[in-house]
C-alpha cells in the first residue's frame, strides 16, 4: 500500500520535474540570441522579407512566449518534438540513435567505476593511513578535481598518440561501410573513453566509501564482532560490506548528473557520436529543438538514477522496510 | 584457593593526545596499576561512578584499546598473556564479552546470525533462545525492533554459543527494569555457580551486591578496595576505605548522604591519594602514593585504614 503511494507520488514529482526543466529550458533558449528563423534558412538568405514573414507567422513565432511554450508542450504531448535543425531529421529519431551510444558508455563506466571504486575504497579504509591508502587518495583526489576533458586529452595523448593502443575517436573505423563494422570495432572504439569516464566519476565512490569503513570500523559492534572471534576477513564479509553497499550502490546511482556531464565532455574529447556530441552540435547550430529534446533527455535520466536510489533505500535497508511493514 | 581465571597486574592505560591549542603530545593516563582476580565460579563486580574510565578496564582485557593507547602491566588468563594467536582461539570460544548495549549489534544484520557469530551452530542458538524464552522468530528480527529486555538476553545468547569459562559483562543492567535487571544478574550468578569466572563492571552498586562474590570499588582509575560482597553489605564498618563507606552510606535505603566534590579528572591528578581532597579523615599521611596492601580479607589503598 504504502509503496504505490510513493510510486505515485514520485510519479508526479518527475511529471512536475521535467515541466519546470523545460519551462527554464524553453526560457533560456528564447532569450538567446538564437534566431530560430535565421537558423533554419541561413544567414546567407536570399529570401524576401513577405517569405521570411510568412514562415514566422507559419510557425507562430511572433505570437508572445507563454502561447509558444505551449504550442511546444502540445506537440511533445503528441510525440512530436519537432525537427532537428542539424541533422535534418526528426528530434526524437536523433536521440534515440545518439543515447543509445552514449547509454552503453555510461552504464559501462558506471559499472566499472562502481565495482572497482567500491572494492578500491574498502581496501583504503582497511588500511587508513597506509601507503596503498594515500596513493589512492591521491589519485583520486586528482581524478576528482582535474577538468574532464583534459584527463581525456592525456589519455588520447598517452594510450592512442604514444601507446597506439587504442584510436584516437569516433565509435566506428573511419571510411568503413557501416554493412563492414563488426561489433570488434565497436567494442574497440569503445574502450578508452570508457576508461577515461570511468576514472574521472571514480574518485567520488572510492573516498565514499573509504570513510564509510573508516566508521564502521570504529563502530562498537566491530568491537564486539572481534570480541565474538571474528578475523578481519570474516568481519569485512559479515558487517562492512552489508553496511557500505547500500550507500554505495546509492551514491552510483545518485550520481547520474556528473555522470551525463563528464559524458559529454568525454565525448566532445573523443568525438563520439553520442548524446555529448549532438548537445555541442545543437549548440554550435542554434538548434533549439534538439537542445530542449537534449534537456527532457537529460532530466528523465538524472531522475530516474534519483528514484531509483530513493527505492533501493526503501526496499533494501531493513531500518526502513520493516518499519514501514509495521506501519 | 579456587582456581584463578583472570588476573590483572599493575594494568596502567594512558592515550597519547594532543594538548588543548598544542602541538605537543602528552600521555593522558586513565587506569594506573590496576591489579585484580577473578577467580572459577566467582563474581567479581567492578563499582564506580559513570565516566570513570570502567569500560576502559574491559576493553584493555579484550585487547580493544585504540591504537594511539599506552598499556602496561599484564593481564592473564589462566596464567597467560593473551597474545593476537591466543586471542582467536579463546575470543567467542572460552572468552565471552557481554556488551553494554544493542548499539555493539550490527544494526542490518538479523539478530540470529549475530548470535550464532562464526562458530555457533542454529541448533545451539534454539536451545538458548528456548532457555531465555525468546520466541524462536526473534533470530529474523532486526536489532532495532528489539526490545531492551530481549536486546541483553540476545547478547548473553551470543556470549554463551562458547563455552566461555570468562565472561566479562560491561554494564549490564541500565535501562532494564528493576526486575528484567534482577533477571539478568541472575543468570550470571548461575554462569559463576556453574564454574563461569564472571567480570561485572557496573556503577549499580545497589544491584552488583545481589549477586557478586567481591566487589572491587573503583575511583578516577584505580582500584581503591576490593572486599568481599559481605562487607558491604554489613554496612560502612565492615569496610576499608573511606571511599567506599561514603559510597554506602550516599544508599537511598541508608544514610542517603552525597559524597562532596568530584572524581579528578585524568589529566589533573594529585600526586598522593586519589580522594584525599573529599575525604573528612585526611591527615599528613595522605600525600605520599597509595600502594595496594592487605586488610581484614580485602586489598585498599588508604594509608589510614584500619
Amino acid at each position: 500500500m504504502k509503496k504505490r503511494k510513493n510510486l505515485v507520488y514520485e510519479s508526479i514529482r518527475m511529471v512536475i520535474l521535467l515541466f519546470l526543466v523545460s519551462l527554464l529550458a524553453f526560457v533560456l533558449i528564447a532569450s538567446s540570441p538564437i534566431d530560430p528563423l535565421v537558423s533554419y534558412i541561413g544567414t546567407e538568405s536570399t529570401l524576401s522579407a513577405e517569405a521570411k514573414a510568412e514562415i514566422v507567422e507559419y510557425w507562430g513565432l511572433d505570437a508572445p512566449l507563454p502561447q509558444r511554450f505551449m504550442t511546444w508542450l502540445n506537440n511533445i504531448f503528441h510525440g512530436d518534438m519537432g525537427n532537428s535543425i542539424t541533422y535534418k531529421k526528426p528530434v526524437a529519431t536523433v536521440i534515440g540513435e545518439r543515447f543509445s551510444y552514449s547509454f552503453v558508455l555510461m552504464m559501462i563506466s558506471w559499472l566499472i567505476s562502481g565495482l572497482i571504486g567500491v572494492v578500491l575504497g574498502i581496501i583504503c579504509g582497511l588500511r587508513q593511513g597506509g601507503i596503498f591508502d594515500r596513493i589512492i587518495k591521491l589519485f583520486c583526489l586528482i581524478t576528482k578535481s582535474a577538468p574532464t576533458f583534459w584527463l581525456g586529452l592525456m589519455f588520447l595523448v598517452v594510450f592512442a598518440v604514444w601507446l597506439k593502443l587504442f584510436p584516437i575517436g569516433m565509435a566506428v573505423p573511419m571510411g568503413n561501410l557501416a554493412s563492414e563494422v563488426t561489433l570488434g570495432d565497436y567494442i574497440y572504439h569503445l574502450i578508452l573513453p570508457a576508461i577515461t569516464l570511468s576514472v574521472v566519476s571514480m574518485g567520488e565512490i572510492v573516498l565514499y566509501t573509504r570513510q564509510q569503513v573508516v566508521e564502521i570500523l570504529n563502530s562498537d559492534f566491530i568491537l564486539y564482532a572481534k570480541t565474538r572471534g571474528e578475523n578481519i576477513g570474516q568481519i569485512v564479509k559479515r558487517h562492512i560490506l552489508r553496511n557500505v553497499l547500500l550507500p554505495a550502490i546509492t551514491i552510483q546511482f545518485s550520481s547520474f548528473s556528473e555522470l551525463f556531464g563528464g559524458m559529454a565532455l568525454a565525448e566532445n574529447v573523443f568525438a563520439y557520436p553520442g548524446i555529448g556530441t549532438a548537445t555541442t552540435a545543437a549548440a554550435l547550430n542554434a538548434d533549439a529543438p534538439l537542445l530542449m529534446g537534449v534537456a527532457l533527455i537529460s532530466a528523465v535520466f538524472v531522475f530516474s538514477g534519483n528514484m531509483i536510489a530513493n527505492v533501493l533505500y526503501g526496499v533494501c535497508d531493513p531500518r526502513i522496510r520493516e518499519a514501514g511493514l509495521n506501519e | 584457593m579456587s582456581e584463578s581465571i583472570l588476573k590483572v597486574n599493575n594494568l596502567v592505560v594512558g592515550f597519547s593526545m594532543y594538548q588543548p591549542r598544542s602541538f605537543h603530545k602528552t600521555t593522558l593516563q586513565v587506569i594506573h596499576s590496576l591489579s585484580l582476580e577473578v577467580n572459577k565460579g566467582e563474581i567479581l563486580a567492578v563499582v564506580g561512578s559513570s565516566g570513570s574510565g570502567k569500560s576502559i578496564l574491559a576493553h584493555a582485557v579484550l585487547n580493544l584499546l585504540p591504537k594511539n593507547a599506552v598499556v602496561g602491566g599484564e593481564v592473564l588468563y589462566k596464567g597467560q598473556t593473551i597474545t593476537k594467536k591466543r586471542e582467536k582461539e579463546l575470543f567467542g570460544r572460552e572468552i565471552a564479552f557481554i556488551p553494554q548495549s544493542i548499539d555493539y549489534l550490527d544494526p542490518v544484520m538479523k539478530v540470529g546470525k549475530q548470535v550464532e557469530g562464526v562458530f555457533g551452530t542454529s541448533k545451539r542458538k534454539e536451545e538458548l533462545f528456548n532457555q531465555y524464552k525468546l520466541p524462536i522468530d526473534t533470530s529474523n528480527k532486526y536489532p532495532f525492533q528489539l526490545s531492551g529486555g530481549m536486546a541483553r538476553r540476545i547478547l548473553i545468547c551470543g556470549a554463551l554459543m562458547g563455552n566461555p569459562e570468562l565472561i566479562i559483562a560491561d554494564e549490564p543492567t541500565p535501562g532494564l527494569s528493576l526486575d528484567i535487571a534482577m533477571e539478568t544478574l541472575q543468570h550470571f550468578r548461575t554462569f559463576a555457580d556453574n564454574g563461569t569466572g564472571v567480570l561485572m563492571i557496573t556503577h549499580d552498586i545497589d544491584l552488583a551486591l545481589n549477586v557478586a562474590d567481591k566487589v572491587a570499588v573503583f575511583y578516577a582509575g584505580s582500584i581503591i578496595e576490593i572486599a568481599p560482597t559481605q562487607d558491604f553489605i554489613k554496612g560502612k564498618d565492615a569496610l576499608r576505605h573511606p571511599y567506599s563507606k561514603a559510597l554506602i552510606d550516599a544508599l537511598p535505603q541508608n544514610e542517603f548522604v552525597p559524597i562532596l566534590g568530584t572524581q579528578p579528572y585524568a589529566g589533573d591528578l594529585p600526586s598522593g591519594c586519589l580522594f584525599a581532597k573529599r575525604c573528612k579523615y585526611r591527615n599528613e599521611n595522605c600525600v605520599g602514593r597509595q600502594e595496594e596492601r592487605e586488610l581484614r580479607g580485602g586489598k585498599v589503598r588508604c594509608i589510614n585504614a584500619v
